[in-house]
């Protein structure tokens, strides 16, 4: 995915994220969820921020969990988690949420999105 | 068709029977009829003495509620049976006949009254049932004076009863010394200075002539020495005696002394009759206590399951009580009656302690004991003396003081699989590590799958102790950490947070812990760290720590948006608050409902909407309601006096000083309280966290109550308190609570887990037995000075109310991707949506 053939889209900038949790923004028509779980690191993460079993908005809202090193969100409402590296549901793996690659430009956080088209890079659906 | 089995009496022992016939194979061949004389269903008779403390019979009442309602029960209550017709095979009452194909005798025992003059005078009464006590309550009112004639277990039962009810008690005990059944004569001799300090007097060597009209009170007792003393009412308390009469009016077999002579199978004289508990003798013996009795319940369920798992065989008389606050413990052969026995005895006169040891002439098993002043050793005795357990080679060290404040344990762990650890329902060893290989890891599990400690409650600390030695030995180590990022306890991590002044997450998790977090340790640190330093919940450094409710300080809904609860202490509102409360609400178009806890709830917000909101609540005299954090909700009133005819003190008034003294109070969950006016309870306290109850003289305090999925009557903690000591037993217990209980832990299961339970909660808040009261007091101080509201904080910071952006990249209301419909003129979640993801 971080490859050549992305565009670097603009989203917001460091301030306006929240260290140690996630806020929401809007790439295109789609809401995202942007995370940074570790103030003092540079590594962030977007997921879909619709919550595939509610059907509501607020993946942003989950917390943080660490566990072996690798970062997942729980969801607010039925406490599933959700791999922030890859959008795959802990509880039910053949659930999968868009995953879009994101980075620190400096002071301002970036998207990057696929030349073609303006899409997820994962196309998951709850079965 | 169905065999007929029919119980007759509705007792504890009787109860049981049914419990555990029903539980029972042979139950599906069976109709069953229960005959009960009473016109109640079957009560706890030993903790009788509680029916004048609560002033209800409710918390007595033995079975579920609704046990009797059940379609394989027939209960008749207020029936007494008047014969047993053996050739018919029926049983006869008032109201009719009734055949059987098996009956069961479980009828019990009814207090010996003496053959003295003048005992049939109205205010002469007994003590034992429900009844009784509503006779001798009726008789205190107007009495000053009440006498127990009896020195035994009962009659200082009856005694700490009549004390209760304000009268100047004396026990009158025909013998030279108290409980000559238990005791020597220094234990004797001991219990009797320790209760004559409470101001109870005792006559001892006292043979009572006759009863005459009194001259200053209602009675005369004249004695045998020519003494005489007057008293307004009497209570016999000299004994009971099986009650036989059926059986012996049907031609069964009689035991020498009376009592219906039973088998090891609870079987009478006729094959088709059993008879159990204190109508029955075994051997020649009357088991006058509830454990025996329920063997004996459980002896004839097997025989008529023919399944031949239990036999009565007699059964251990040791006793462990309170009388008037004194602990009382006597085991086995506590008089050393066995030839050639051997005795140790360790009294001190100071702190009124007497133990006795007999042990056997080998000195290498323990025979009885006796115990004053301290009961913590009853166990370990016990159980040395039960399973026949080799004693230490000096045995003197098992009742010595022991310095480090460590008991001379004989340890759970060497304990066999047989010791039977709840003699109210027969709970062994193994059947508690049986429950544990399945699953069972807590005593409140335990207490659910076995049954043990939940009858008496004499064996909570034992089972606590096999519990833990049990998980010990399994290498379980009883691994009580938080999460994977912490292996403390919460009560160990409050502790380190507070002591070592921490004031963040990361701080606390870069010397205690390891990794990143979860959530589980987040939101836990979170409430520990708001517990001891009250700092706001958007400081950066707590802010990711939060669930989102805590977070943006509203309950988020299951379509992402967010209810609002202003705090309404008390109930207490204005019309023109509840005016603009309810623009508000039509403003932005909140669905509004009225919520359990006397607020008012506005559902329907989006995350961005909320400052907006807030600000006009805040503008209109409003401040957060918490109903999204683990801290106090509502503090639940009625009107009270202000108002109600029947109200005694200012309910209302009371709620509101507690809602406003313990607002924002973080603690491991959330806490509900109630104030009542009066004794009718109209604002269900008794389920409440915290439940106060107003009396002529103050205030009734009652902890750990719970409504939910798990109700929990609160227990009476203190009584008829001044508002400054209530307000000061609260701080202190509420801080308990918040040092010592788990995550997630309501005060109810906290309670339930906590060793020593309410007698040891009262210990450390109204004795200060652990020297903490200062503290508690203290702490609770800083976090009610440190109060703010927090919505007021977020709306006037423009930090804070950045992070209630939708999305933080376009300025677009969230409002607009959420669909609702109307109903009933409100907006609501659209339902179609709601189905689709359900």
């Amino acid at each position: 995915m971080m490859n050549t053939h992305l565009n670097w889209l603009d989203l917001c900038s460091r301030d306006d994220l929240t260290p140690g949790s996630g806020v929401a923004v809007k790439i295109g028509n789609q809401a995202v969820a942007l995370y940074w779980p570790e103030p003092d690191k540079e590594q962030l993460y977007a997921l879909a921020h619709q919550d595939p079993f509610s059907g509501a908005d607020v993946l942003a809202w989950g917390l943080l969990c660490e566990q072996d090193g690798e970062w997942s969100v729980a969801a607010p409402l039925y406490k599933q988690h959700f791999r922030l590296k890859d959008g795959a549901c802990l509880e039910q793996p053949d659930v999968v949420l868009p995953t879009w690659p994101v980075r620190f430009n400096g002071n301002r956080v970036e998207a990057g999105l696929c030349q073609t088209r303006i899409r997820p890079s994962g196309e998951g659906q709850r079965s | 068709m169905k065999q007929r089995l029919i119980v007759i009496g509705n007792g504890m022992v009787g109860h049981h029977f049914v419990e555990q016939w029903l539980a029972s194979t042979a139950a599906a061949e069976y109709e069953l009829t229960v005959l009960g004389a009473e016109n109640q269903p079957a009560y706890d008779r030993v903790h009788l003495s509680e029916y004048f403390e609560q002033q209800s019979a409710d918390h007595l009442r033995l079975g579920q509620p609704g046990f009797y309602q059940q379609p394989n029960i027939d209960l008749h209550l207020g029936e007494a049976v008047t014969a047993i017709d053996r050739d018919r095979k029926s049983v006869v009452t008032a109201a009719g006949e009734y055949r059987y194909d098996k009956l069961v005798l479980a009828t019990g025992s009814y207090p010996f009254v003496p053959p003295i003059p003048g005992r049939e005078q109205p205010h002469c009464l007994v003590y034992r049932t429900l009844n009784d006590l509503d006779a001798i309550r009726s008789s205190a009112e107007n009495g000053t004076t009440g006498v127990v004639i009896g020195g035994g277990l009962l009659g200082l039962e009856a005694a700490n009863a009549l004390k209760s009810l304000g009268l100047k008690v004396h026990v009158v005990e025909f013998a030279p010394r108290l409980m000559p059944v238990q005791l020597d004569d220094e234990a004797g001799a001991l219990l009797r200075r320790k209760i004559e300090d409470l101001g109870v007097s005792v006559h001892t060597s006292k043979a009572t002539r006759e009863i005459v009209s009194g001259e200053s009170a209602r009675m005369k007792m004249c004695f045998a020495d020519e003494s005489e003393l007057e008293t307004d009412l009497i209570v016999f308390s000299a004994g009971i005696r099986p009650q036989d009469a059926l059986g012996r009016d049907a031609g069964l077999k009689l035991g020498q002394r009376g009592g219906i002579d039973v088998d090891q199978h609870c079987r009478t004289s006729d094959p088709d009759i059993y008879a159990i508990g204190e109508c029955a003798v075994w051997n020649g013996q009357h088991f006058g206590l509830v454990a025996p009795g329920y063997t004996m319940a459980r002896a004839a369920v097997s025989h008529l399951n023919a399944d031949g798992k239990v036999h009565f065989q007699g059964a251990d008389m040791s006793t462990r009580l309170k009388l008037l606050g004194v602990d009382v413990g006597s085991i086995g052969d506590a008089h050393g009656h066995t030839p050639d026995c051997q005795n140790y005895r360790y009294t001190d006169e100071r702190t009124g302690v007497y133990r006795r040891l007999v042990v056997s002439a080998d000195g290498k098993r323990l025979l009885g004991a006796i115990l004053i002043g301290d009961n913590s050793y009853y166990d370990p005795l016990l159980q040395l003396a039960l399973n026949d357990m080799p004693l230490p080679d000096s045995p003197e060290g098992l009742i010595l003081p022991t310095t480090e404040g460590g008991l001379p344990a004989a340890g759970s762990a060497e304990l066999p699989l047989t010791a039977t650890i709840c003699s109210c329902h027969n709970v062994s060893k193994g059947d508690i590590c049986e429950a544990m290989n399945d699953g069972a890891t807590s005593v409140a599990d335990l207490k659910a799958c076995t049954q043990a400690a939940t009858g008496c409650g004499g064996c909570a600390a034992m089972l606590k102790t096999v519990l833990d030695t049990e998980l010990e030995k399994r290498g379980v180590q009883v691994d009580r950490s938080l999460c994977a990022h912490f292996s403390h306890t919460r009560q160990e991590l409050f502790h380190l947070i507070r002591v070592e002044q921490i004031k963040t997450f990361s701080e606390l998790l870069q010397r205690y812990g390891h990794g990143g977090g979860c959530e589980i340790c987040k939101p836990a640190v979170a409430s520990m760290l708001a517990s001891c330093w009250n700092e706001h919940v958007h400081t950066p450094e707590l802010l990711p720590l939060q669930d989102t409710n805590d977070t943006f300080m509203a309950n988020m809904q299951k379509n992402g948006t967010y209810s609002v609860v202003p705090r309404i202490p008390g109930g207490e509102i204005t019309p023109k608050m509840l005016i603009a409360l309810g623009e508000v609400g039509e403003k932005y178009r909140l669905y509004t409902k009225i919520t359990g806890g006397q607020r008012i709830d506005l559902f329907g917000a989006s995350l961005d909407e909320l400052p907006s909101i807030w600000e006009e609540l805040i503008a209109a005299g409003f401040e957060t309601g918490h109903a999204y954090g683990k801290s106090l909700r509502t503090v639940k009133s009625c009107v009270g006096n202000t108002w109600c005819r029947f109200g005694v003190q200012d309910s209302t008034g009371m709620a509101i000083l507690l809602e406003n003294r313990y607002k924002g109070l973080r603690s491991p969950h959330k806490l509900k309280m109630g104030v009542s006016g009066c004794t009718r309870e109209c604002a269900e306290a008794q389920s409440k966290d915290i439940g106060v109850i107003a009396t002529e003289n103050g205030w009734n305090l009652y902890v750990c109550g719970n409504g939910g999925m798990k109700p929990r009557h609160a227990d009476l903690f203190a009584t008829d308190l001044d508002d400054t000591t209530l307000v000061r037993y609260i701080d202190r217990i509420l801080m308990f609570y918040i040092y010592t209980a788990d995550r997630l832990q309501r005060t109810s299961v906290w309670m339930e887990n906590l060793e020593g339970g309410l007698t040891y909660l009262r210990q450390v808040v109204i004795d200060d037995s652990l020297g903490l009261a200062a503290e508690l007091e203290a702490r609770m101080q800083h976090v009610v000075d440190s109060y703010h509201c927090e919505w007021k904080a977020a709306v006037e910071d423009p930090d804070k109310r950045k992070r209630f952006r939708s999305f933080v990249n376009v300025d677009e209301p969230a409002r607009a991707r959420i669909q609702q419909e109307l109903e009933r003129g409100q907006l609501i979640p659209a339902r179609q949506l709601a189905e689709e993801n359900a």
